[in-house]
């Protein structure tokens, strides 16, 4: 082949280190390519053989069994193919509130460690200390078999001025449905994030070159609410409420929040959190004190301290592990089966290869959905880790 | 090197196609020991007492294979299976055989690869509602949240059932039994739906089983019965006439206490089945007493009943579809001649 080919055709090319490494490279991903496809015909002539059924046709018959949760419409007479997406966006969903609010919790939890205030700092030690160290499927168990399953029946619900309702089936919120009109607010919410960035860019401007600070933190949250509320206003509020209301069995009308996710996205949050919260230690300790000292002898106040000049040289140490943490998190997003949370594990690794029986091919697409999600973490935080890279060097 | 590395690779490649199955029935001998799969606790059918010995009407299907196997209904490895695993249980080899209420549909049997070896128990789905609210009949169970397990038959009769008649539901889903009660227990639904013998067998696990009701409907039919996989036609030989010897023996009157007696002085069918006479126990290739060592050691089906879901236990269920088919039921086992 190939490699008797190039020692046919001249010594010197072969022995090209570059050359070389090439065709090493070439027969090493021919050998692997071969072993996988050996295994994968071998697994198919066997099944083949076993009567057990594969291909992926099953993905346009109807699955026949309902989820407890999807943010797209959904009912049994839906495919597998939509089974799929359920899970996968469910499996998205908890990811992004998990990966929300473990960071701030994180950040919070991690700068508190530094604090002068002696309670606040052993409240840091000891959050970090305890869930970092106990496993994580206990701590799902903990929230969903401990915490929300003690929360009351539906009849006896906790309530919020009547429209917000908390028992054993979950939170019930109220729901802002938009009528004719409504868009035009919503596209004032995109206005507001374009004319905050735009503002941001000026008042850097302006400070770089007369040295003045602006109140960017005040003036962007007014204009984040103020102008899609103005808009409301002028469009003559085209929105109601619709309020969760018990009706039979169960609150219906409105959001509901099912405690499954509650329970998984808390656990998750404060685990990964805790892990956050040493990386953010980590990271500021690794900021020289000196670093301090010369802020201080500028005059800065100690609050600015901490956010101008120490969190930005810590991010270079804390944003690569931020990277593994946040995989981390999605992949423990499987533990939602063992208390029944719709992700895409769960519906798809666990209900449907069950009910078809075509476990390769379930769990090689599986796969190939973390793999994806976690490559795309990776590529997000590489390009985040170069812009604040990009800062130490001015 | 390069030759090596394509060595090594067809060789990897070679292993990996060594996987022809090899004849459960010697596997079986030269362990000692049946593997069989079972639920991970289910009142009546499998469970594990405090001593870790296993009983049940399921269980006893895996003593009735190791008697006629292996002459001794002891030796077993049992091994707890959700609803979500058994299969692949199967179908990978870890266990010889399944006997955990698993019902005989048409997509297991033609896409899984397995064998259903018969049924030893005629089931249904029903519903388990808390007394509390009042319901009388399925049909009142609009806009409920059900509990279930997955990986079921039930899931899909559920959404069958709900949907033919109109009525919206939210379903539950839980991975082992005992999560589904707990979370029927702590409100988390309004009713557990599953086969009716197991809610039975739920209720009794309830911490209050008087505060829970199982409405009158069956809305499927479940005929749960033990699996093997498919391609070792011995073995399923083996399974199916382990199964149908217990229900024989109840059809010829032959039971644990009379066995000893039958065999010697017992009529042609009797003596047939205990093999005294004919070979049918050669046939099977097990020895000539594979028959009279299950009725001896686990008895007859109606034994199995009593003892394990019937008036003799805590779920005393009536013997209704499950009686023989001479007796008002629909049990029929094929004859042994
Ligand atoms: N017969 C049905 C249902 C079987 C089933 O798994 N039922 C549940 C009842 S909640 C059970 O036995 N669980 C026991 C366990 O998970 O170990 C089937 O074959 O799909």
């Amino acid at each position: 082949m190939s490699a008797e080919h190039a020692t046919a055709k001249s010594a010197s090319f072969f022995n090209n280190p570059r050359n070389r490494a090439l065709i090493y490279q070439a027969l090493l991903l021919f050998g692997l390519g071969f072993f996988f496809y050996s295994i994968v015909s071998n697994a198919l002539a066997n099944m083949e053989a076993r009567g057990i059924k594969s291909g992926f046709g099953f993905l346009f018959t109807a699955s026949g069994f309902d989820i407890l949760m999807s943010l797209v419409p959904y009912d049994a007479t839906s495919t597998y193919g939509r089974t799929f997406l359920v899970g996968l966006l469910n499996t998205i969903l908890v990811s992004i509130i998990g990966i929300i609010l473990a960071t701030l919790l994180g950040f919070v939890m991690g700068v508190a460690y530094f604090s002068n205030n002696w309670l606040v700092k052993r409240l840091s030690v000891v959050y970090v200390e305890i869930f970092r160290n106990i496993p994580l499927l206990l701590q799902v168990f903990f929230w969903y078999f401990a915490v929300l399953a003690a929360l009351p029946s539906a009849r006896e619900s906790m309530a919020i001025g009547e429209v917000i309702f908390l028992n054993v089936r979950g939170l019930f919120l109220p729901d802002l449905i938009g009528e004719s009109g409504s868009s035009i607010v919503y596209a004032s919410i995109g206005v507001a994030v374009v004319a905050i960035y735009m503002m941001r860019r000026w008042a850097k401007k302006r400070q770089d070159d007369t040295g003045e600070q602006f109140p960017i933190l005040w003036v962007g949250l007014g204009i984040f609410f103020g102008l899609p509320l103005l808009t409301a206003l002028v469009t003559g509020l085209p929105f109601y409420w619709e309020f969760p209301e018990l009706k039979g069995f169960n609150f219906r009308g409105g959001i509901t929040v099912i405690p499954e996710l509650m329970a998984l996205t808390i656990a998750l949050a404060v685990y990964t959190g805790a892990f956050i919260a040493e990386a953010v230690r980590a990271g500021v300790q690794s900021v020289p004190h000196g670093q301090t000292e010369a802020a201080r002898s500028l005059g800065l106040k100690e609050s600015r301290i901490m956010s101008l000049i120490i969190v930005p040289q810590a991010m270079r140490v804390i944003v690569p592990l931020l990277n593994s943490e946040y995989q981390s998190l999605v992949k423990n997003s499987t533990l939602a089966t063992a208390i029944g949370y719709p992700d895409l594990f769960t519906v798809f690794v666990g209900t449907s290869l069950n009910q078809t029986g075509q476990a390769i091919e379930i769990v090689f697409m599986t796969m190939a959905v973390y793999f994806a999600i976690n490559m795309t973490i990776s590529f997000g935080m590489n390009r985040f880790n170069s812009a604040v890279a990009l800062v130490e060097r001015k | 090197m390069f030759k090596f590395s394509s060595i090594l690779a067809a060789g990897l490649a070679v292993g990996v196609s060594v996987g022809a199955q090899a004849g459960t029935l010697e596997d079986v001998k030269k362990r000692g020991s049946v593997s069989c799969g079972v639920s991970t606790g289910l009142a009546g059918f499998s469970q594990k007492d405090e001593k870790g010995a296993w009983s049940g009407l399921d269980v006893d299907v895996c003593k009735a294979v190791a008697a006629a196997v292996l002459g001794d209904s002891s030796k077993v490895q049992y091994k707890p299976l959700t609803a979500k695993e058994r299969f692949t249980a199967l179908q990978s080899g870890e266990i010889d055989l399944l006997s955990r209420n698993t019902t005989w549909t048409h997509t297991r049997d033609t896409s899984l690869g397995l064998n259903f070896a018969g049924v030893n128990y005629y089931d249904g789905q029903g519903f388990m509602v808390s007394n509390k609210l009042g319901v009388k009949s399925a049909l009142e169970l609009d806009g409920a949240a059900a509990c279930i397990q997955a990986g079921t038959t039930t899931e899909l009769n559920l959404a069958d059932y709900f949907r033919a008649n109109g009525m919206k539901y939210t379903a539950v889903t839980f991975d082992t039994s005992d999560q589904t009660r707990s979370g029927f227990e702590s409100g988390r639904c309004d009713v557990l739906t599953s086969d009716q013998s197991q809610l039975y067998a739920i209720r009794i696990g309830l911490k209050d089983p008087d505060a829970a009701v199982v409405l009158p409907e069956v809305i499927s039919k479940e005929p749960l019965g033990p699996v093997v996989r498919q391609g070792d036609d011995a073995w399923f030989n083996i399974v199916k006439w382990s199964m149908s010897a217990l229900i024989e023996a109840e059809f010829l009157g032959v039971d644990s206490a009379n066995v000893d007696k039958m065999k010697d002085e017992g009529k042609p069918g009797q003596k047939r089945l205990l093999g005294t006479e004919g070979d049918a126990g050669e046939k099977l290739g097990l020895s000539a007493d594979w028959a009279y060592n299950i009725v001896k050691q686990v008895g007859n089906y109606g034994e199995s009943f009593e003892r394990n879901v019937g008036m003799d236990s805590p779920l005393k269920i009536a013997r209704g579809l499950n009686a023989q088919w001479n007796q008002g039921g629909i049990l029929y086992s094929p004859p042994v001649r």
